[in-house]
């Protein structure tokens, strides 16, 4: 060892060398873990909120819903309701063509970028691919075939460069490049995420027609692939139910959006539909709270009696029929004018909107369909919902013995889906049985998770490829990456904090009857979780969350109005209004973005205020008509009569502290 | 954790919920158990400075035969007690410090990266290569290319109140 002293001189001194090393590993393999737990929370974070973010979705079906519902032609929001509604301008074949012929569009001497010219060839594509500097890593080629699983926009600012790669491919090799479809190959989904926003940004004059068109090739996706009648690839998953026949023989065409609510025909002011609403209503007490709720990867079988269709009130025909004085053609009629099937597509025969004998059957098979679709994983599926002790995320929505149900159908050996980020990017489950694959390194967070992607040869066995985009975040040091995502995170959770401000100061105030401001660490941490729900590890985050502690007790008080500093813009003196909104702002947003058809980012003073006026009535909030009017007024920044969306949602944002 | 000694009882139902959390945080099917390789952080994070044979012997006690999964049911009130018992306390400041200080032979007050790595990696419990890697990435100083341990253990000391 290099110690040239005499032999006990040299024995001790070497001694002490090595329990210094031991003590230094010590502390620093203490340090690291340290860092790999808050790490670990930030993840948990993070997931919670995307999680919360999918059940906020389903709150927004559930408003669509009830505005079905509670339509009278009487109401003075009829013709907002009826906006939000409205017809698809569906041409014709014959005008859609014309409609969507690129040739007419006028590319100006200006422009510098790559001129495509169809049928599209390799070359075209390597231009398209070189001209977004696109650092690849093995092209797609009949040699090489890819399989591309959903959610190819969304979250990120160059969703409409992916998608034209991916596009391109795809014309270039269409035996050999296969995209399936997403929850995010969704119209109503990309007014949400960000989607929409982009492509309207970049084409301001033809933005819209691109929307449209992309619309109908997001239907047109296949939604699972089958490697050598071995290997099953979909976005989201499947349930026991999952049926590779069906879905293969489904028009899928005709489901174009998961929330997409549907339309509002003339059959909706006569006597009929007061009966339907009557029956419906008394389903209206039960939450529909979105899609079987599975096990988690527990060892015991599937759980729950406790399953829920979704969605209850648009495709999928009410369970009790009985129920329904509804002339079953009517029915037939309308359930497929809900599913974007117009006559004038010329799809829909004329004898099929007559009596049709095999209605019991039909109407069977549609619903099973239905199911078959959602399974795919096109919808948001509710990892939290109705059980409270399997809140944590992480974990399939189905359990290991539907695994190998339906694995076992179809003599398959392993399902690939994606959806949910993992942070090595790639994670096993069911025994190897399924595997999650999620590309997108850095997925919440600069740093966040790596992203992977599967080589699979004729051995069906897979490889994987992991990686992290930006040179940054891997030269970052561990503290450093965990440092900046957990700043991120609790940002986000601050945000969801103190949209349950008053549930929370309640919650509180159970634990301190003699009203001292301050609970301890542990009510704290229970009250919390009581009223978020998210099952976060609070008493772990607390450090972070709560500044100066003393002694295990919470100055609750002082937190919460710590946490109550919102962008100095919006005034409004009444708080109650003030949390409602912030509880539901992105639900507002997605609304107002429909309401806005011509994509001009505003809406009016009137249709802000009749769309929260209806939110409101719907949540049962008590919010006078003043209140509400004075609320839209002071949103209308420039008082001009109109919102701003973007400006809208700006006020939300919680200042960073 | 200067928690409010009333009575025993409050501080050991306070104690396990902190510990109940630290595991909940790696409990990722929601199942009670988490996989054995993750007891360590798992330890640590809850402000304690095992050695890896400690580790070891702790992971030997509660571990599930043989399955690589350990339950919170074995994992509770082994941890409780080393907690009670502050089996594995903290390394004090001025300790770390004559730590480093006898490997920085010349008294030079820094150290070399490859002197720090040839006692990381070889003596103790030896660092992994990517252990090593990461420590040399978060603590050499980035323009003279050397550690100044002096002022890493100053920054780098534990959130008291864990």
């Amino acid at each position: 060892m290099g110690c040239g002293m005499g032999k006990s001189q040299q024995l001790k001194k070497c001694d002490r060398a090595i329990r210094a090393a031991l003590l230094i590993q010590r502390w620093y393999r203490q340090y690291v873990a340290r860092l790999e737990m808050r790490r670990r929370c930030t993840w948990n974070i993070f997931q919670s909120i995307e999680y919360a973010g999918e059940q906020d979705q389903i709150k927004l079906y559930n408003f669509f819903g009830f505005l079905m519902d509670h339509f009278t032609p009487a109401s003075s929001e009829r013709s907002l309701i009826s906006h939000i509604f409205r017809e698809n301008e569906i041409c014709r074949d014959i005008e859609w063509e014309r409609y969507f012929c690129y040739k007419g569009i006028e590319v100006p001497d200006s422009y510098t970028g790559p001129h495509l010219t169809f049928p599209m060839t390799f070359c075209g594509v390597s231009k398209l691919v070189e001209a977004f500097k696109h650092k690849h890593n093995g092209l797609p080629s009949s040699e090489k075939p890819y399989v591309f699983n959903g959610d190819f926009v969304d979250r990120g600012k160059n969703s409409l460069e992916i998608l034209l790669i991916l596009f391109g491919f795809l014309l270039v090799y269409p035996n050999d490049v296969h995209l399936n479809r997403g929850n995010h190959e969704d119209h109503i989904v990309n007014l949400r995420y960000g989607f929409t926003k982009e492509v309207l940004g970049k084409y301001r004059v033809h933005g819209k027609k691109i929307l449209k068109l992309l619309q109908k090739i997001f239907s047109w996706l296949p939604l699972a692939t089958v490697i050598d009648h071995k290997v099953l690839i979909v976005h989201g998953g499947i349930s026991d139910m999952t049926d590779l026949d069906t879905i293969a023989k489904l028009d899928r065409h005709k489901y174009v959006s998961a929330l997409r609510p549907p339309k509002l025909t003339h059959h909706a002011v006569n006597g009929n539909k007061t009966q339907t609403m009557n029956s419906r209503n008394g389903e209206a007490d039960r939450p529909a709270e979105g899609r079987r709720r599975v096990c988690s990867l527990t060892h015991h079988g599937s759980p729950p009696a406790r399953r829920h269709d979704f969605p209850r009130r648009s495709l999928h025909y009410p369970p009790v029929s009985s129920q329904l004085n509804w002339p079953v053609e009517e029915e037939l009629k309308r359930r497929r004018r809900l599913a974007g099937f117009d006559q004038s597509y010329g799809e829909l025969k004329r004898s099929d909107s007559d009596s049709d004998p095999e209605s019991g059957e039909t109407t069977e098979t549609d619903e099973n369909e239905w199911k078959q679709w959602t399974c795919c994983g096109v919808t948001q599926c509710p990892r939290m919902a109705a059980f409270p002790n399997e809140v944590r995320g992480g974990g399939c929505y189905w359990g290991p013995d539907v695994t190998e149900k339906v694995l076992g159908r179809h003599n398959l050996q392993l399902l690939i889906r994606s959806h949910e980020c993992k942070q090595e990017g790639y994670e096993f489950c069911h025994d190897r049985r399924v595997l999650t694959i999620f590309s997108a390194s850095n997925y919440y967070e600069v740093g966040s998770n790596r992203g992977a992607y599967i080589r699979m040869g004729h051995d069906l066995i897979p490889h994987f490829a992991q990686y992290q985009a930006s040179r940054t975040s891997r030269e970052l040091t561990l503290r450093q990456s965990v440092g900046w995502t957990e700043r991120s995170a609790l940002q986000a959770l601050r945000g969801q904090l103190f949209a349950h401000k008053s549930d929370l100061i309640s919650a509180f105030q159970e634990f301190d009857p003699n009203n001292t401001g301050t609970i301890s660490l542990s009510h704290w941490a229970s009250a919390t979780e009581k009223v978020l729900n998210l099952g976060l590890p609070w008493r772990v985050l607390r450090p972070q969350l709560v500044s100066g502690s003393q002694y295990g007790m919470v100055n609750y008080q002082q937190w919460i109005r710590e946490l109550s500093i919102t962008e100095p813009k919006l005034e409004i003196s009444d708080n109650s209004i003030l949390e409602t909104m912030y509880k539901n702002h992105s639900n507002l947003e997605t609304i107002f973005r429909i309401i806005d058809t011509d994509h001009s980012g505003s809406i009016s003073v009137e249709e802000f205020h009749q769309t929260w006026k209806l939110l409101s009535s719907h949540l049962k909030t008590e919010i006078s008509d003043k209140a509400i009017t004075d609320l839209a007024h002071s949103i209308d920044f420039n008082k001009d009569g109109s919102i701003d969306i973007n400006e809208f949602m700006e006020a939300f944002r919680l200042i960073e502290v | 954790m200067a928690e409010n000694r009333q009575s025993a009882e409050p501080v050991v139902s306070d104690v396990q919920k902190k510990i109940k959390a630290a595991f909940e945080a790696f409990d990722y099917e929601s199942n009670n158990t988490v996989d054995v390789r993750e007891i360590g952080t798992i330890i640590n994070s809850l402000g304690c400075f095992p050695t890896q044979a400690d580790i070891h012997d702790f992971i030997a006690k509660v571990e599930e035969a043989h399955t690589g999964y350990v339950h919170l049911d074995k994992f509770l009130p082994a941890m409780t007690k080393v907690l009670l018992e502050h089996k594995f306390p903290p390394i004090p400041e001025d300790v770390l410090l004559q730590a480093f200080e006898v490997l920085d032979k010349e008294k030079k007050g820094y150290l070399e990266p490859e002197e720090l790595t040839k006692y990381m990696t070889q003596e103790g419990d030896p660092f992994t290569q990517e252990e090593m890697d990461e420590m040399l990435t978060a603590f050499t100083d980035h323009e003279t290319n050397v550690i100044y341990y002096k002022d890493l253990i100053s920054q780098l000391t534990i959130d008291p109140d864990m």
